[in-house]
């Protein structure tokens, strides 16, 4: 059981894993959930990132907003270089050329990196079982490139690859179910969770760290350009997403599922389910649904949310 | 506010940068206040010191002493997050 | 000095298998593919009975192979991983960063034809496919030369004023799965050759001299984003280590000589029968063993005849193949990986340009050969000595196709 116990005034005066001085977007999600999940760490850390906007916003050559040791190297392989890194941490000490007993390894991708590009490096990473947590920071669509669909993309969101046009109205595919996937995996540790809930995300963070063997958290990042809408209400929309059912917040915790924060206080109680309209009209990306003929696609997307909440809800033990 | 230009990084020559890339300077001389003229203020007699703000910023603006939450303007993008979550909203977008 | 050696015979896979096993590898990463898999098999014995100390980690794709060495080497571990061909490919934009971060990687690669069409036998495309890597090549001609090569690679790849990844190359299929007597040092001897790995100290403002890893002490980054301002610079960082590895090869090899009693060459090139010749045959890899064998026989008939075989073709040894080759008048260049859409062959492009700024410039011709395993028997190579005299300079031929 972890004595890990988040204050947040003690933790208000330690130095940060990410420093300020960083070119990331004026309200981005991003590095809100990397400060989040930096919080969570126990001890010598290394970090490795994919391409994407983290990576190339934070280390501008020869700046760096990191203040842990940090490697990246190229765009679908950041789970292999985990593995790497982890693999030689253990030989090393076993060896006696490393004193560090345990460095714990951090992977950091979006979600080009990780349901598209990344998903084979990933998928073997896990079958091998290395000791790492990969963080997965899906904004939806590969945002660092210019706002293209990826396989996070949900239905109807207009990117600049499934733009909301005359006869397509944005994407025609539903949102790749990756949670879903790493758990088939059987991995100790799954779970979902938003900057908007960050005492669920740091004690979720913490638990995959402190876990041995492979971890997977699947964290929303809202971004102000892709998703068009103002840099305020970033934290505003996942509670959003999490009150419409659209992102639940549940973890798996060696085979058993539960429903956590919000979400579960929403499965307790029903009537706080909010419809999908309040998560869809905030941002511009789905703006085109609005509009009378495109009116079957958001009920089509509330039956879909529907249908995969209460799936979840039956997986549940804890409701 | 006009930064100066090339005032950020002296050019080095290859043979004084070091090897394979690796990045050197902290990125807190990159003072990113300039990006927005919209800045936070916290009333100080309403705050209940809960720093949602500060776990919430981006940018890592605001700070905590021990004994009262202040904003860091040199870093401050302007985007408002802490505004809009403040429970007590004891914290006004100004334009400075 | 030469005490407790062991012969015993291997093929070019096992010898290179054995190498790695001694020189104390903290991380093997591999994925299979013929005709590499004997390396990455053999190794998983010596890892299953516990004769070596290191973290063996089969993925999923050649490209996670280099991709879980790179993040290995950035710890401070020594690696090494093995491919061929297709695999080689796939790895191709890891090869780039791999140099470009400066990790000291080791790779073995069985020399195997590009696809399409698919073939599973000799040829060089796919190592010249990636010559402008930034990797340090060296092909070897045979298991022994697999063996001592690859154990110097370490200490090259290691030196301070190199910190490059090294490519030992062997000829799929006609060496890799063909015995030899391999003669092995002793575990001792080896180790004491090629030590611990040292990580490179750079100077970092504000933290002084560093150890170039991740290291939970000294927070360093790798791996940052260069825009225009300092691309151009690390380029040419790279640039200067190559250069640099030329001596550093030389240095190595002499020293492996002392402590095994084997030299190939002065470890750039590999010279016979040059003195007096009229004719040279510049080649790569286990061919140059047909070539010196018709050299030999054609000696022996009075003709004045020689071999220089590349033993590293990255960095291009052009000073010594220009004072090589001299005094003679016909340079036959054989390559065995295809030309398409340039004036000849790799080796033929790059001997013709070393020659360039000479006064005295030799006749030199091209002769493509092997390509996809195609048998190159002695008959074939003297009927190319034939040829020769006849043919104008700078032509390309083709050796052996219907």
């Amino acid at each position: 059981m972890s004595m890990f116990r988040f204050n947040i005034r003690e933790a208000a005066k330690s130095p940060l894993g990410i420093l300020s001085g960083h070119r990331l977007c004026a309200g981005c999600a991003e590095p809100i959930i990397v400060k989040q999940v930096l919080l969570a760490i126990r001890g010598p850390t290394i970090v490795a990132t994919a391409t994407g906007c983290l990576e190339v916003s934070t280390t501008i050559y020869p700046y760096t907003s990191w203040n842990i040791p940090w490697i990246h190297v190229a765009f679908e392989n950041v789970a292999a270089v985990a593995s790497g890194i982890e693999a030689a941490s253990k030989i090393l000490h076993k060896k006696g050329i490393s004193k560090y007993e345990n460095i714990d390894v951090i992977a950091f991708a979006g979600d080009g990196g990780t349901y598209d590009i990344g998903i084979q490096a990933l998928s073997g990473a896990l079958e091998r079982g290395h000791d790492f947590l990969y963080v997965l920071l899906d904004n939806e669509a590969y945002m660092n490139t210019g706002i293209q669909r990826s396989g996070g993309t949900p239905l109807g969101a207009s990117t600049t690859t499934t733009p909301a046009g005359k006869v397509i109205p944005g994407k025609s595919e539903n949102k790749k179910p990756i949670a879903d996937i790493v758990v088939a995996h059987k991995i100790p540790y799954v779970a979902t969770a938003t900057p908007a809930h960050y005492l669920d995300l740091i004690r979720k963070a913490r638990k995959a760290i402190e876990v041995n063997g492979p971890t997977f958290i699947h964290a929303l990042s809202p971004c102000p350009r892709g998703w068009r809408h103002s840099e305020s209400i970033t934290i505003e929309i996942c509670k959003k997403a999490v009150d419409t059912c659209y992102f639940p917040l549940w973890e798996y915790d060696n085979g058993v599922y539960r429903l956590t924060d919000r979400s579960l206080m929403i499965a307790k109680n029903p009537s706080l389910k909010k419809p999908i309209e309040e998560f869809l009209k905030v941002q511009g990306r789905f703006s085109h649904l609005f509009t009378p003929q495109n009116q079957p696609l958001i009920k089509r997307l509330q039956e879909y949310v529907d249908a995969v909440w209460e799936d979840l809800k039956s997986r549940c033990e804890n409701i | 506010m006009r930064r100066e230009v090339g005032k950020l990084s002296e050019l080095r020559s290859w043979r004084e940068i070091p090897i394979g890339g690796v990045a050197w300077k902290s990125s807190l001389e990159n003072k990113t206040g300039d990006w927005s003229p919209f800045k936070p203020k916290i009333d100080q007699s309403k705050c209940t010191k809960c720093l949602m703000c500060w776990i919430l910023c981006p940018d890592m603006a605001i700070g905590w002493d021990g004994e009262k939450v202040y904003e860091k303007y040199d870093y401050c993008k302007g985007c408002g997050i802490c505004a809009n979550e403040c429970p007590v909203k004891c914290i006004s977008m100004v334009r400075v | 000095m030469y005490e407790n050696k062991v012969l015993m015979g291997l093929n070019g896979n096992e010898a290179i298998a054995y190498a790695v096993k001694q020189c104390d590898v903290d991380v093997v990463s591999a994925y299979p593919i013929t005709p590499q898999t004997i390396i990455v098999e053999k190794f998983s014995e010596f890892v299953a009975d516990g004769e070596v100390d290191c973290a063996f980690v089969p993925v999923e794709s050649e490209h996670s192979a280099l991709s879980v060495c790179i993040g290995a080497s950035a710890l401070g571990a020594r690696t090494f991983t093995a491919t061929s061909s297709q695999g080689l490919a796939l790895m191709w934009e890891l090869l780039y960063i791999a140099s470009g971060l400066r990790l000291p990687i080791v790779m073995a690669v069985v020399n195997r034809a590009l696809s399409a069409p698919i073939n599973i036998h000799c040829d060089h495309s796919d190592s010249m496919g990636c010559r402008d890597s930034c990797w340090i090549q060296i092909y070897c001609e045979d298991a022994q030369e697999a063996y001592d090569t690859t154990i110097q690679a370490f200490r090259i790849a290691e030196h301070e004023d190199v910190q490059l990844p090294v490519m030992v190359t062997i000829d799929g299929f006609q060496i890799s799965h063909t015995l030899q007597n391999v003669e092995l040092l002793s575990d001792d001897v080896v180790k004491k050759f090629v030590g611990i790995r040292k990580a490179k100290e750079i100077e970092i403002p504000n933290l002084g001299k560093v150890p170039m890893i991740l290291n939970p002490e000294i927070p360093l980054t790798f791996g940052a984003l260069d825009l225009y301002d300092y691309y151009f610079e690390h380029k040419v960082q790279q640039h200067d280590a190559i250069e640099n590895s030329r001596n550093v090869i030389r240095k190595v090899h002499d020293e492996y000589a002392e402590i095994s009693g084997r030299r190939y060459g002065d470890g750039l090139i590999d010279c016979y029968g040059l003195e007096d010749s009229e004719i040279a045959v510049i080649v790569l890899g286990s061919t140059a063993g047909t070539v010196r064998y018709v050299v030999k026989k054609l000696r022996r008939e009075g003709k004045r005849v020689g071999l220089l075989r590349l033993r590293t073709f990255r960095p291009f040894p052009s000073k010594e193949i220009v004072k090589a080759l001299r005094n003679v008048e016909i340079v036959c260049v054989m390559d065995r990986s295809g030309a398409y859409g340039s004036i000849g062959g790799p080796v033929f492009v790059e001997t013709q340009a070393a020659f360039y700024n000479e006064k005295k410039r030799p006749k030199i011709v091209n002769y493509i050969y092997g390509l996809g395993g195609r048998d190159t028997p002695p008959k074939l190579i003297e009927k190319m000595f034939e040829e020769l005299p006849n043919l104008e300079c700078g032509e390309v031929k083709f050796l052996g196709v219907r």
